[in-house]
């Protein structure tokens, strides 16, 4: 079969758009999994502070957060403007 | 060259064949391991009682086993029960149902290697509880296993389904795709619930009395860990059971191989961070279960935000689907 060069470059765009998405959320995954890991502990240990803890633990899985949003802009931009 | 239907048959269901036993033997065989190493730092703690340690080793270690043993029956059947269908969709059919069967058996092998070891540990400090502690493991290693059995499921699809039908353009990239999405994505839930249930054999030894509401927090904690493998199942059956258009291109074959890879990748990581997220909690529950609210509510909320990157990849997956 004959490939058209078309064809070829949105056959890659897609596939690179899934590789993107798919590696992109493994870090933050891990990593928000860990700030969660860490709060819990942390409120097992002071419960008053349960508060403090929670917003700080979102502020962190926050930023951890940004190179997953990153991955969606780029898979994103892969499928529908490139 | 130009093979034949038949030989192409073979090389898929061999190559499958290999593929899944090559994959499935290391998780069950790492976590097998764990299990003795923590059997024997229990013994040389308690060498008093190491009948029963080694008995819990070893009930621990069959069920680790277990996932591996699927991996072997679909390979054993690859191997030597000739293929349903003749077509070239079958031939990726045999070899995808092969990845998927090995890749979903890694993290349920791991996993449940780590319920085992706390369980053992767990008897050489308190060995009146031992059967309370074997209990509570036997339910959290089965909950580990569930990822490798969404494998099992969607192979036996593969090896059987009457795919001859369908047209080779694009359908043999939906095919490996739901291989992959399935078997990838379970490799994160199995290891995430592996670590919730070895968190909460180890409270269960360290504060007998908090037990019940420790196994409760180690099912919600085991549950949520394993979303992400319910989506590459979910993606999986789309991409089997989906009809679609004859095309001879290459975009639309490498669209839904893409949502299965992307599916099945974006679901490890949430299912090992909810697992460490989980781990913690259950341990806090146990030392100190009047917080259990709190430290439940923490646990959601911090679980709820981990997931949020397996549903983008599901959103992708999606839309690569249906879309595209």
């Amino acid at each position: 079969m004959a490939i058209e060069g078309a064809d070829l470059v949105k056959a890659a765009a897609f596939l690179g758009a899934g590789f993107a998405m798919g590696l992109g959320a493994i870090g933050p995954g891990v990593g928000e999994g860990m700030a969660a890991a860490k709060a819990c502990e942390a409120i097992g240990r002071n419960p008053k502070e349960a508060g403090l803890l929670t917003r700080t633990m979102l502020v962190g899985q926050a930023v951890s957060e940004s190179t997953g949003i990153y991955s969606l802009v780029i898979a994103l931009l892969l499928l529908f403007v490139v | 060259m130009q093979f034949d239907v038949d030989v192409w048959l073979k090389v898929g269901s061999y190559a499958g064949g290999g593929l899944a036993i090559g994959f499935g033997a290391i998780g069950a065989a790492i976590g097998e391991g764990y299990t003795a190493s923590q059997a024997n730092g229990a013994i040389s703690r308690n060498p008093s009682i190491s009948g029963e340690i080694l008995k819990t080793m070893l009930v621990g270690q069959a069920i680790a086993e277990s996932a591996s043993i699927f991996a072997l029956v679909v390979a054993l059947i690859l191997l030597f029960s000739p293929s349903p269908g003749h077509s070239f969709v079958n031939v990726w059919a045999l070899f995808a149902a092969g990845i998927c069967v090995g890749l979903a058996a890694i993290g349920s092998g791991v996993g449940a290697g780590y319920p085992a070891g706390a369980a053992c540990t767990g008897t050489a400090r308190q060995p009146s509880l031992s059967k309370r502690l074997t209990t509570n493991m036997l339910i959290g290693s089965a909950v580990c296993q569930t990822p490798a059995i969404f494998g099992l499921v969607i192979s036996f699809i593969l090896i059987y389904s009457e795919a001859a039908v369908k047209p080779l353009w694009p359908t043999w990239a939906a095919v490996l795709g739901a291989g992959l999405s399935t078997g990838l994505s379970a490799i994160g839930a199995g290891y995430g619930s592996g670590l919730v249930a070895g968190a909460s054999c180890e409270g269960i030894a360290r504060q007998p009395k908090a037990a019940t509401v420790t196994t409760n927090s180690m099912l919600l904690g085991q549950a949520i860990s394993q979303t992400t493998a319910i989506y590459g199942l979910l993606i999986g059956f789309i991409l089997l059971f989906k009809s679609y258009p004859e095309s001879t291109d290459l975009a639309p074959a490498m669209a839904l191989l893409s949502a299965g890879i992307c599916m099945g990748i974006g679901g490890i990581g949430p299912g090992i961070g909810e697992g460490i997220c989980a781990h913690s909690a259950v341990k806090w529950i146990a030392r100190n279960s009047e917080q259990a609210g709190v430290l439940s509510r923490t646990m959601l909320v911090g679980m709820a935000v981990a997931e949020s990157t397996g549903i983008y990849s599901m959103v992708i997956s999606l839309i690569l689907i249906f879309v595209l």
